[in-house]
């Protein structure tokens, strides 16, 4: 019986309308990226607790068979496994192979773990989907491409994501969620330390 | 009527048109291979940028689509019908009205804002190609950032022609790394590119997706004593006056004679109508 439950709660929670809905979700993706530090909604996903609304739309909008997805800590539970499976059909992988992971910033740790493209193809790398309590325009400065003078964001930490664009061409990028809320910074994204804004 | 999916492609295909796109945006510049499709429209109608725009539509966008500036050549009306039928999205031929805009070989000349995207179709992305035609070596020289022999062959020009003769596609430098074709858009549109809106680049044929977030330093390549020129025809347009717009030379009579007129044939259009406003206006206030 038990896994009966778990196949129907897996069954729910995807969009209601794949495409339409898939489009709108990876425009907001898409803004959040083309411009580090902005703060979009996405909604339309119910993923099993503790992924968020906005981690739960990156995976049903950006994952399928061809993508490894790493559920780090507690991410990796069987409600959110079997809903993975329901709706996408992406395969659970360790970090060092995945194309996406999910978890909280402690969790996604070891960030030397994930691929971070190679020379010739930078863009074989992983991007790293970071659960937050909260996310706002305030703490850490960003600049660089998308950023049109300066931007602010909560992240966890700030040096991490100083030795990430050291890499560049090569690096992660990041997306970080809290609730519907999604913001994003690349390999691009130069941070320094902000005070209270 | 809905024997296709939303924006014609499979879910499928889309993710993975918009998983490159997204890696286009983190590492600007840089080509990212992707599988292309077959798409339902003849060959030589720039498929990679359709397919851009079919990962990136949702059916609340208003769509433009301008074929060497103009909205109404076959290739823009069609690709316009495409999406209208697959997508549901509002047209327009208003640069400020739409929200997604592909373009084949053009910049529009209204600047464009944050909220809006413009699409590329490409042919060759690769701007080393006309000097290695391995991709291996392309991809090799991009890693290291050898690019000694572009200024080679844009120093020759120089020294053949005493200016840089390339008018079209003329190659940039992306945030100081990647240097990027910017498709064979003409020179004079090459400074606009670092602006508000979102770029995305499609090559359908040689699948390659590459993208510049708003705001991203693009440089024409050049030299400290031949600085780039954004240079266009030394004339204004015959039908609105603009002085500040690239200009086709069209021929209107059989005798040869020619005329220059704006490309960007919205941008002439708008313009046109002000005028006829402003005469019917000043008209009105001569027999009031
Ligand atoms: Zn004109």
């Amino acid at each position: 019986m038990l896994a009966t439950a778990t196949s129907t709660s897996a069954m729910q929670g995807g969009f209601k309308d794949v495409p339409t809905e898939a489009a709108r979700q990876f425009r907001a993706i898409m803004n959040a990226i083309a411009r580090p530090g902005r703060i979009e909604t996405l909604d339309g996903a119910t993923p099993p607790a503790p992924m968020s609304v906005a981690a739960g739309v990156m995976v049903l909008t950006l994952c399928d068979p061809d993508t490894g997805l790493h559920l780090a800590g507690d991410h990796d539970t069987p409600n959110i496994r079997a809903w993975v499976q329901f709706h996408t059909g992406a395969p659970i992988v360790p970090a060092e192979d995945a194309d996406f992971a999910i978890g909280r910033w402690d969790a996604l740790a070891p960030l030397t773990t994930y691929a971070i493209g190679t020379p010739e193809y930078p863009d074989r790398s992983a991007t790293l989907i970071v659960e937050m309590d909260a996310l706002s325009s305030t703490g850490a400065i960003l600049t660089g491409p998308g950023i049109k003078d300066t931007a602010r964001l909560s992240l966890p930490e700030t040096d991490a994501f100083l030795r990430n664009a050291l890499l560049f061409p090569l690096g992660l990028d990041f997306f970080f969620c809290a609730d519907t809320r999604l913001a994003s910074l690349p390999r691009t994204t130069k941070v320094t330390k902000g005070g209270a804004s | 009527m809905n024997d296709y999916n939303f924006a014609y492609l499979d879910e499928q295909t889309k993710r993975m048109i918009r998983r490159a796109i997204l890696k286009g945006l983190a590492i600007p510049g840089y080509q990212v291979p992707f599988a292309s499709r077959e798409m339902p429209m003849p060959f030589g109608w720039g498929t990679g940028g359709v397919q851009v725009s079919a990962a990136t539509l949702t059916p609340e966008d208003v769509f433009k689509v301008i074929d060497q500036g103009a909205d109404d050549t076959t290739n823009a009306v069609s690709i316009r019908k495409f999406f209208q039928a697959t997508a549901g999205v509002d047209t327009t031929e208003e640069t400020d009205k739409a929200t997604v805009i592909q373009t084949r070989h053009r910049i529009p000349e209204a600047a464009l804002n944050e909220d809006q995207i413009l699409v590329y179709q490409v042919p060759i992305p690769e701007p080393l190609r006309f000097l290695e035609p391995r991709e291996t070596e392309t991809r090799k020289m991009h890693s290291l950032e050898e690019y000694g022999l572009m200024h080679v062959k844009l120093y020759e020009d120089i020294a053949r022609h005493g200016a840089i003769a390339t008018a079209y596609a003329y190659p940039v430098k992306v945030e100081g790394r990647y240097v990027m074709d910017p498709s064979p858009i003409p020179k004079f549109d090459n400074p606009k590119m670092t602006m508000p809106a979102i770029q995305l680049f499609g090559a359908g044929r040689e699948q390659r997706i590459y993208a510049l977030p708003p705001y991203t330093e693009v440089v024409s390549l050049d030299f400290e004593d031949y600085p780039f020129e954004a240079s266009k025809a030394d004339h204004s347009c015959e039908l609105c006056g603009a002085d500040d717009s690239y200009l086709d030379e069209v021929i209107v009579d059989d005798q040869g004679g020619r005329i220059f007129v704006c490309s960007d044939t919205a941008y002439c259009a708008s313009r046109q109508t002000a005028l006829q406003d402003a005469a019917a206006a000043q008209h009105e206030e001569i027999s009031a």
